[in-house]
């Protein structure tokens, strides 16, 4: 019995030391020259890459994917002249983007933007947030494409037996089914975006995955600093999944039988 | 009302078309009959440009619809147009199938659509399901539905693409029911259907199409009762056993 007692107060000490230990490390790597202050700043600039990639990525996306898809289905019935071969070489450089985008690593992509194309730019976050979008764009473009494609030739001809134009008709009736089928995928690649913006300090942003490591280089006590970073990403991420799924069980409301 | 002058149609190297020239008059019911491969389909679907001609030339109301400089979608709100698959927009209410279209094209105020496609629903005995989406409905209901939609437009006339190849066979019925209270009201119809007794009940005009051209063409007695060419008897033996 006593035997028991004592294993378990050596116990109760032990912990009380981890602890302390873990107090400490908290007070080393948060608050010791409010070090809380660079993930705050690291998140925020994160939350602003992301969102503003967000909309450059969205707005090429679609852009590239309702050209792609309308000369897709409608070259061979459009007249020749000046209009199909502008239309034509649009076509061309929208499937080069995607091609290129795609084919090389974010991390070039963003060296290349940084360092060649913007180089006289000393604004990181901004030619990041760039890099992002255009890089984003590509995925987008393809989920949306995929999407236009999918809906179901009659939808097209229904519309425009009515008399809507080809715009009318896209916007009135193909668009809301491509955004619902879509919605899934596209949280999906949102998801990507907010953790592919971690390698924005490659250029010298101080995102949240910046921030993390350069408190760990400091302190040289790796654990609480990356630990908290992981889950900042995973309460985002998480977030943003409850966020879509709330939306998509609202636009589900045609789906009930 | 519409005069197709020797349309011809090609998909690639295949002439689907070889020549077609009708003349439709107002009010007239015409309903086209044909194997599969005929061209029936793609002549009904020339005549709103769903489809566009190779060549020839089809008159809609003394307007050139073939015309470069003719605005196809101000014709085609003059043309309702049916469906074999229905085609109805799944994202939207009954209401809003039936009213998107006349409220976007400035036609009707959403008021006005929406006691319109009460009365329209009401005529085929689905005003209990305006608030329904298209899912909910069984095959012959969705089908009134289109045809109520296309009625929305006030239209002109009437186009059937096979409306009721797609469904059951118990479901026929009640679709054919509203295409011939349809016809009694006087619209001017055009119908590709494999439904004999439809066309030999409804039609003014039975049309035989077979490779592109058509064999025969006269009242349903005539085309029903004493065919005279040997491909027109050979399909009635066929589709009438």
């Amino acid at each position: 019995m006593e035997q028991i007692m004592l294993w378990f107060e050596q116990l109760k000490d032990q912990f009380l030391v981890w602890f302390e230990q873990l107090k400490m490390e908290f007070v080393l790597n948060f608050v010791t020259q409010n070090r809380w202050k660079l993930l705050l700043n690291g998140l925020g600039n994160t939350l602003v890459m992301t969102i503003f990639a967000l909309v450059i990525g969205v707005l090429i996306g679609v852009t590239v994917a309702v050209l792609r898809s309308t000369w897709e289905t409608n070259h061979t019935k459009m007249k020749s002249g000046v209009g199909k071969f502008f239309f034509s070489l649009a076509n061309r450089i929208c499937i080069l983007y995607t091609t290129i985008i795609r084919g090389t690593p974010v991390v070039v992509q963003l060296l290349i933007l940084y360092y060649i194309v913007f180089a006289t730019s000393k604004n990181g976050i901004a030619v990041a947030t760039f890099a992002f979008g255009l890089n984003s764009g590509a995925y987008v473009s393809e989920i949306v494409r995929g999407g236009i494609l999918s809906i179901e030739k009659g939808q097209m001809e229904a519309g425009r037996s009515l008399g809507l134009n080809y715009v009318q008709t896209m916007w009135y009736i193909i668009a809301p089914q491509v955004f619902k089928n879509i919605l899934p995928t596209l949280c999906n690649e949102f998801i990507s975006l907010l953790k592919e913006t971690s390698v924005a300090g490659y250029v010298a942003v101080a995102d949240l995955t910046f921030a993390g490591n350069r408190i760990r280089g400091v302190t040289y006590s790796p654990f609480m600093p990356l630990i908290a970073v992981a889950l900042i990403y995973l309460v985002l991420v998480t977030l943003l999944t409850w966020l879509v799924g709330k939306l998509e069980r609202r636009l589900r409301q045609s789906d009930n039988r | 009302m519409i005069t197709v002058n020797q349309l011809e149609k090609n998909f690639g190297d295949l002439q689907v078309l070889k020549g077609v020239n009708q003349h439709i008059k107002k009010g007239e019911k015409v309903v086209l009959i044909g194997p599969s491969g005929s061209g029936k389909t793609t002549l009904l679907r020339c005549l709103n440009l769903l489809e566009e001609p190779t060549g020839g030339t089809i008159f809609f109301q003394g307007e050139d619809i073939t015309a470069p400089q003719c605005d196809i979608n101000k014709i085609r709100m003059k043309m309702g147009m049916v469906f074999q698959q229905f085609n109805l927009f799944p994202h939207l209410s009954i209401l809003g199938n039936i009213t998107l279209a006349p409220v976007k094209l400035g036609l009707k105020t959403p008021e006005e659509a929406e006691k319109d496609a009460y009365e329209l629903l009401k005529r085929v005995g689905l005003q209990d399901k305006a608030l329904n989406y298209p899912r909910q409905l069984s095959g012959g209901q969705q089908q009134r539905i289109a045809i109520v939609r296309a009625l929305a437009m006030n239209p002109e006339v009437m186009l059937f693409d096979e409306p009721t190849s797609a469904l059951d066979p118990e479901m026929v019925g009640e679709v054919l029911d509203v295409m011939k209270q349809l016809a009694a009201e006087g619209m001017t119809m055009v119908v590709v259907t494999h439904e004999m007794g439809f066309a030999r009940e409804v039609a003014d005009r039975v049309v035989f199409m077979d490779e592109g051209v058509v064999v025969e063409e006269g009242s349903p007695e005539q085309v029903f009762g004493n065919p005279q060419q040997a491909r027109t008897q050979d399909f009635l033996k066929k589709v009438l056993k």
